[in-house]
């Protein structure tokens, strides 16, 4: 210790300096947004309004925070981290603690009063995720070190965090729903089984498929919302008119939005990069315009209600003599519904996710990849780089449309403005910042993006502390931002940027994201 | 003497009012190595697009044959009645430039690298070999959608494409490397592996763009007489496009020498060697000609 106190003088010094750095530039992004704002008073006049308690608080979040980061011994914390995970007692004892303090937070919940119980439940929720974690972490570096696959302790620790990782995430999906069924109660749970999980596996699967076109042909498509809105619209007006069910639909409106991909790309087979990117924005846009205007058919704005839900084989979930909770005689709950389409949209993502890395391991899959690499080389090799980048289009908007027919059928409403630009720019961060081609990067982008805004909802706390008037859902935006620019800097080529070959021939290496092309748009 | 494996005809092309190749004609024998030479901008990579279907030609006419010679009879009813090409008891014949890119490759068999290595860099050695055997390997799964199911017999296809594969690594000994990005591989070995990535294609023209530049005497040297194994062992016939004299010189079979799009030399390399007008437009002019030259404009 006495060795290190001088040397932690200069460093001290750098880290206020940094610190201070940090805090101006809050201060310079705060101060129009945070700091000033216009309200309307009593009498509808628009009256400027300052927050300056606020606002210091955040600039001081920001010092502190990065006053923090630069003072942490990192080395040392990223051994110990990494000691932990290797351990499997430790992740267990960590289980079993998160466990117990996540019953406290359930118990205190239930007998708090006010503002706690809410604070409770987020505790009990947070705790219950880390208790999943932790188990599966544990379980599965306990298998893989009692059955190591290789000897090498380098891959052997990277393979043992890759088992673990798979297996807990999807342990963890399926035990979810029913996770916050028993944390949350009936009512309460709709919240997180619809609004986080169904909605982010939504995201999920629309990553993927727009995986397929960005991340591995390398084609900018900034369109794609307009493949989910074929999906959701096919769904809807069949549904309606002709009474189909639900599961006959399903790839019905994949197919047709297959079709309308091929068209998009016909047009745009000669175009790369910006004249690209703009093009598919057009297209989605007259995809939504057409929408809007043909009245006869959509309804125009009003958009289109009462869009029949998906059944259990042919079990509805209502009240109802032969719905689901009259015919297996439990109590009717509208989470029985929320848990069901739960199960069909991880079902469908994960069915999208086995069937990209299917095809990725498939010739067709390798020329995507190889287009994204090089065009001209495709085409002096004898791949018909047309009906390469075509298939691209209709398997990407094949996926757009199963996700838009069943997000038709959980709304139960849809409309033109649930297919506006921002949502395709909202999946084209998704898979930039997950890493172009990389499934899990882009699963781990649709988790913080829309987990990370669907939670700003949830901080009704806050109001406790920035008083009554703030509102958290406001900030979304901004906070969706800031963890762009954050990603961006720390890691600007997504979160997963290595690339995993196809094939090997002795042993599989990840091929680093320097290598890997971005395409040509 | 042999039949030819391309004959080139009248080929011309024109961007707007340049001319950048001008009524040449030339055919390329089948198993010899064929070198295209020339000074800076004399139209030879113009020569290959137009022969591998990157250029559309202003005029002219590219045929490729192979497999039973006696279909090169055919050559003039098939230019008349406006077809691609014509597969007649055992011989093919292609027009080149009436086909697309790819099909060129894929049917016509014609393979081709590039002055700047085109590489799938992010893409590993053995991924690189596999795509370019993209047309079997489709076929082997039912255009995807069998290979979907998880045939075995795609799987058996896949096998196959990477043994042959690593038997084309062995040969230029990079096996070692075949999990390893190729955009990590040195340039040499990028040179190499894009030669092969060609080869795994099943060639029956072998179009290589200015293979020995950046290589060092030595590599150029391996490099010419791995070219002369490929000749002589692999039934493929090479059409090259080279600056380095020495490797011209000593694999070359037939030599045609391009000036400004037009042919002005065309033959043996110790011919070529000896022509004036080559020496004039290639090699240069005499010492005490450029001495005169300069005397004239008064150095």
């Amino acid at each position: 210790m006495a060795d290190e106190a001088p040397a932690s003088r200069p460093d001290l010094v750098r880290a206020l300096r940094a610190a201070g750095f940090t805090a101006l530039v809050t201060v310079g992004l705060l101060l129009p947004l945070i700091a000033f704002r216009a309200v309307h008073d009593i009498r509808n006049e628009l009256v400027l309004e300052t927050r300056w308690p606020l606002f210091a608080v955040l600039v001081a979040v920001a010092f502190v925070g990065r006053l923090a980061w630069e003072l942490l011994p990192h080395d040392r914390l990223k051994l110990t981290l990494a000691t932990f995970f290797q351990s499997p007692l430790k992740l267990a004892i960590a289980a079993a603690v998160s466990w117990v303090a996540a019953f406290v937070a359930h118990l205190t919940s239930l007998t708090a009063f006010g503002p706690k119980v809410a604070l409770a439940r987020l505790f009990a929720i947070v705790l219950a995720f880390c208790f999943f974690g932790f188990a599966i972490g544990a379980v599965a570096v306990w298998v893989t070190n009692r059955y190591p696959m290789t000897t090498e302790p380098g891959r052997h620790r990277r393979h043992q965090i890759g088992v673990g990782l798979r297996a807990g995430a999807i342990g963890f999906l399926l035990a979810y729903p029913l996770m916050m069924l028993w944390l949350a109660g009936a009512q309460g749970a709709i919240k997180w089984v619809d609004n986080f999980g169904i909605q982010i596996l939504i995201y999920v699967m629309l990553g993927w498929g727009l995986n397929i076109v960005v991340g591995l042909a390398g084609l900018l498509d900034l369109g794609y919302v307009a493949f989910y809105a074929v999906g959701a619209y096919s769904y809807a007006l069949l549904a309606k008119t002709f009474g189909l069910s639900f599961w006959i639909l399903l790839p019905l409106a994949g197919i047709l939005a297959a079709f309308w991909g091929i068209l998009l790309g016909f047009p745009v087979l000669r175009l790369r990069g910006d004249y690209l990117a703009i093009v598919t924005l057009a297209f989605g846009e007259i995809i939504r315009l057409v929408l809007i205007n043909w009245v006869d058919l959509t309804n125009g704005y009003a958009g289109i209600s009462g869009v029949p839900r998906p059944t259990l084989f042919g079990i509805p979930f209502t009240a109802a003599e032969d719905g689901f909770a009259a015919r297996f005689g439990i109590e009717f709950a509208a989470i029985h519904r929320s848990i069901f389409l739960y199960y069909v949209i991880l079902l469908l993502a994960l069915l999208t996710a086995l069937i990209t890395i299917r095809l990725r391991r498939l010739p067709i899959g390798r020329a995507w990849e190889a287009l994204r690499e090089d065009e001209i080389a495709c085409r002096a090799l004898g791949i018909n780089t047309t009906n390469t980048k075509l298939t691209a289009f209709a398997i990407g908007a094949m996926f757009g449309g199963f996700a838009g027919s069943f997000f038709a059928a959980r709304q139960g409403f849809i409309s033109p403005e649930s297919f506006t630009f921002m949502e395709s720019a909202v999946i084209v961060a998704i898979v930039v910042l997950g890493g172009m081609g990389s499934q899990i990067g882009v699963a781990v982008a649709a988790i913080i993006m829309i987990g990370g805004t669907e939670l700003m909802r949830e901080l009704d706390i806050l109001k406790e502390i920035f008083g009554r008037d703030f509102d958290p859902t406001q900030y979304r935006m901004l906070l969706f931002g800031l963890a762009m620019v954050l990603i961006m800097i720390w890691k600007p080529r997504g979160l997963i940027a290595a690339r995993q070959p196809s094939v090997f021939l002795k042993e599989r290496k990840a091929v680093s994201g320097a290598h890997v092309r971005e395409g040509h748009g | 003497m042999t039949a030819p494996v391309l004959r080139v005809e009248h080929l011309t092309m024109r961007f707007g009012g340049l001319v950048a190749v001008n009524d040449l004609s030339f055919s390329a024998e089948r198993g010899h190595i064929t070198a295209l030479i020339g000074p800076n901008g004399a139209g030879k990579t113009t020569v290959f697009n137009c022969i591998t279907g990157f250029y559309k030609p202003t005029e002219g006419r590219i045929a490729l044959q192979y497999g039973d010679p006696a279909i090169w009879g055919d050559l003039d009813t098939l230019t008349e009645h406006g077809g691609r090409g014509r597969i007649h008891n055992g011989g093919s014949l292609f027009l080149l430039e009436r086909m697309p890119d790819h099909l060129v490759a894929q049917k016509a068999r014609v393979a081709r690298t590039f002055q700047n290595i085109r590489l799938f860099p992010g893409m590993t050695v053995l991924e690189n070999l596999l795509v370019a055997q993209h047309g079997p390997l489709m076929r082997a799964s039912g255009w995807t959608m069998l290979g979907l199911i998880g045939l075995r017999s795609y799987t058996q296809a896949e096998r196959a494409a990477i043994d042959k594969a690593r038997t084309w690594l062995d040969r230029i000994g990079l096996t070692d490397r075949a999990d390893d990005p190729a955009g990590e591989l040195p340039y040499g070995d990028q040179r190499r592996l894009e030669i092969v990535r060609a080869m795994c294609t099943d060639p029956v023209l072998l179009c290589l763009d200015e293979p020995a530049a950046g290589l060092n005497p030595s590599e150029s040297a391996e490099l010419g007489r791995y070219l002369k194994m490929l000749r002589d062992r692999h039934d493929v016939s090479i059409l090259l496009i080279e600056h380095d004299m020495s490797v011209v010189m000593e694999i070359s079979d037939h030599v045609i020498v391009l000036d400004h799009g037009v042919c002005i030399a065309d033959g043996d390399p110790a011919t070529v060697k000896n022509d004036q007008r080559v020496i004039a437009a290639y090699l240069g002019v005499e010492d005490d000609e450029v001495g005169r030259a300069e005397a004239e404009v008064g150095l």
